[in-house]
């Protein structure tokens, strides 16, 4: 598949490389830890969020195990709504089916409202190849792009960058690609998003195809939503006479009834917030209101391979929230470079090698990328194991076994030896050699200890195979060090 | 073989250890969160849903319905607004004491002439206290989805206390997934830059709600 940054080193390397950036570092520190305390407030206020959560999992769990089923009704009432339905196998065929639906407008550019499944497959890069232009129109995708950069964060890509980098950026390079910034631009953040509005305007009011993703498809009424804040989404959605919306096949929900769950559980999970600004549904077509044309493209793209995994598949609930991204001490100290996908952080870590295999030395040292802390199952709002399937991907990757790829069933060799056992261990050192990685880890996995192995997966395997693992103990050290003052009996002194 | 019956045949391989019996989609799922947060009279739901309309920096104006006119009629004054858009099925009624130009939304008009209008005016299909809010869905009072979208101003009509409910599961159930909506909650916003809430960047960059009733 597409979306492995060419020559992305493995991750402990990348992300070396990371730490040493100091910029970097700080507006990762900054943004993860601000919106991780707003999250956790905007979660408190509803008294039945673990039910929620739950509804959440058992929700995606269904539609999962009877995918099958809900793609043919979802095929079938997106077509009684007016709506056309292809079908993608891999990104090839996902990016020639665009492709050939743009050039059959006519147009030969395309505004899109931010979206993971075509950064995904690498839409823009394929389109751009056709002589079709594609413009991100989201502020911080258009800050990616712009900066001819990669995005670091599901939810606010251009999270490693400041308002000092961004001015210059806007300064330097609009021009480049329609409306200048404005003379004297600054770095205030209104200013900026000001020249973000008048910059993509024109486009917008121009544009005649407009190209997205989704959040959510229902399969009984054939609706598709868009959560967003900044309101290009309703702009991408609405203004275009043709719409196309290239979507994974683990998108879909069942009924309609179902979004009550994640129209509550998503907005706080991923912006902190009781709603986003705006969310669009739409099904099919609507005679005198938006596009004429609808075009919906199913994406496989290593899904179907996900999902033959009994254990694995789990990684197909998730919902993008990037929850577990902000509460990661290791994203929050590498960065989400270093994830070499559009796919970073825990999500990615159990993603990435599953749905493009673990052949490459970065995607077979991905699971090693985490200290198994379990901090991302806490928030995650569909409630994915993450741990769990981490440990299983470790095993697998050693281990080698039976696995799914393009729909096959093959045998994965172990890595035993092989650059990628390389790979793998040096992240795992790389993890377990910060300390303050490790200590934010060491306090959530007292709380998660029922996650942890007895035995160490994979490469600890033959270490701890004659060793008793130490058990995690209720409160770790570190924590009771801080609440006894070393021990010394006098508490409230923590901190 | 067509792609669709390839991806079909991977799920179906991918699934072959789901057991036959499993339980139906009714069974699948407990529904055992809550329809609603708290218990609230009519009246307390309307002041929550001004609360909270207001904590997302929309501007919230409350009166009766004999005061709309004039309540319009001063927020375009006070916006110096020289045009009006209205929806096909606004009612007369509201805008007879405005001297602002009322621009008709017609099929051809395209989103240049759009951009060119000050304000929009329309009702709502519903409100929901607990987040904030109003939903458009397109109805003949609220009109296609681009009026609200491209000009810079919106004030939005909200009956209370009957077009207002406690939550998103009971939005939901009042809405028909067949139409086009619009979730709004609060004027377009982003937070992309260094994570600092910055208001107004695509849709109008001020929203006022007004609760009539
Ligand atoms: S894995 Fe869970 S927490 Fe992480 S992005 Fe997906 S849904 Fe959110």
């Amino acid at each position: 598949m597409s979306g492995t940054f060419v020559g992305m080193p493995a991750f402990p390397k990348a992300a070396h490389e990371a730490v040493g950036n100091q910029t970097l570092r700080a507006n990762l520190r900054h943004a993860t830890h601000t919106i991780r305390a707003k999250r956790a407030a905007a979660v408190a206020e509803v008294s039945d969020w673990a039910e929620l959560r739950e509804a959440g999992k058992r929700i995606k769990d269904h539609t999962l195990r009877h995918l099958d089923r809900y793609l043919v009704q979802l095929e079938e009432s997106v077509t009684a709504a007016g709506g056309v339905v292809h079908w993608a196998a891999d990104a090839d065929e996902a990016n020639r089916i665009v492709a050939d639906l743009v050039k059959e407008t006519g147009e030969s550019e395309v505004v899109k409202v931010k979206s993971m499944a075509t950064q995904e497959i690498g839409l823009n890069e394929a389109l751009e190849a056709e002589g079709i232009r594609a413009y991100e129109t989201d502020l911080a995708e258009l800050i990616v792009q712009l900066g001819k950069d990669r995005p670091s964060h599901i939810l606010v890509p251009a999270i490693h960058r400041n308002r000092g980098e961004i001015r210059d950026i806007f300064a330097r390079e609009m021009s480049e690609w329609g409306r200048p910034a404005p003379e004297g631009l600054t770095d205030t953040p209104a200013e900026l998003a000001d020249a973000a509005r008048l910059h993509l305007r024109e486009k917008f009011l121009r544009a005649k195809v407009g190209v997205s993703g989704a959040n959510f498809m229902v399969a009984e009424t054939g609706t598709l939503v868009v959560v967003e804040s900044e309101g290009n989404g309703r702009m991408c959605l609405t203004l275009p006479e043709t719409l196309i919306s290239v979507v994974g096949i683990e998108k879909i929900v069942p009924t309609w009834r179902d979004l009550e769950v994640f129209l509550q559980t998503l907005p706080r999970s991923s912006t902190a917030e009781r709603m986003n600004p705006y969310t669009s549904t739409w099904t099919g077509t609507t005679d005198g209101d938006g596009p004429r044309t609808f075009h919906l493209v199913l994406l496989d793209n290593g899904r179907t391979d996900t999902l033959a995994d009994e254990v694995g598949r789990q990684a197909l609930r998730c919902i993008r929230c990037s929850a577990c991204l902000n509460v990661c001490p290791v994203y929050e100290r590498a960065g989400g470079h270093a994830y070499g996908s559009v796919y970073p952080g825990p999500i990615g870590a159990i993603l990435s090698p599953q749905l493009r295999g673990t052949g490459s030395e970065i995607d077979a040292s991905l699971p090693y990328a985490s200290s198994l802390c379990g901090a991302c199952y806490e928030v995650c709002p569909v409630a994915i194991d993450i741990p769990e399937v981490l440990v299983h991907l470790r095993e697998r990757v050693v281990q080698g076994g039976p696995v799914t790829r393009e729909g096959n069933k093959v045998v994965l060799k172990p890595a035993k030896g092989h650059g990628a056992e390389r790979a793998a261990m040096r992240a795992a050192r790389w993890a377990f050699g910060r300390p303050g990685a490790l200590r934010a880890g060491q306090r959530l996995a007292s709380r998660t200890r029922r996650l942890h192995p007895r035995t160490l997966p994979g490469p600890g395997r033959a270490w701890s195979g004659t060793r008793d693992l130490p058990v995690v103990p209720a409160e770790p050290f570190r924590d009771w060090w801080q609440r006894t003052n070393g021990g010394t009996g006098d508490e409230g002194t923590a901190k | 073989m067509s792609s669709r019956e390839r991806i079909l045949g991977r799920v179906r391989r991918a699934l072959a250890d789901v057991p036959r019996d499993e339980p139906p989609y009714e069974e699948a799922v407990a529904r055992d969160y809550l329809r609603e947060h708290g218990a609230r009279s009519a009246e307390e739901t309307v002041a929550l849903l001004a609360e909270n309309l207001a904590d997302y920096r929309a501007l919230v104006h409350r009166c009766g319905a004999d005061e709309l006119p004039s309540l319009l009629a001063r927020l375009l004054a006070e916006r110096k607004a020289a045009t009006v858009l209205v929806p096909p099925g606004l009612d007369e009624a509201w805008l007879t004491e405005t001297e602002v130009a009322r621009v008709a939304d017609r099929v051809e008009s395209g989103a240049h002439e759009l951009d060119r209008v000050d304000s929009v005016v329309t009702a709502c299909a519903v409100a929901v206290a607990e987040t904030g809010t109003i939903v458009l869905d397109g109805g003949p009072d609220q009109g296609r989805r681009r009026i609200t979208l491209v000009p810079d101003h919106h004030i939005c009509v909200v009956r209370v206390p009957e077009q207002v409910v406690s939550s998103v599961p009971q939005a939901l159930e009042r809405l028909d997934p067949a139409r086009p909506l619009t979730w709004i909650s609060g004027p377009s916003a982003t937070s992309d830059i260094e994570l600092d809430r910055v208001e107004g960047v695509h849709g109008p960059r001020t929203l006022e709600v007004i609760l009539v009733g």
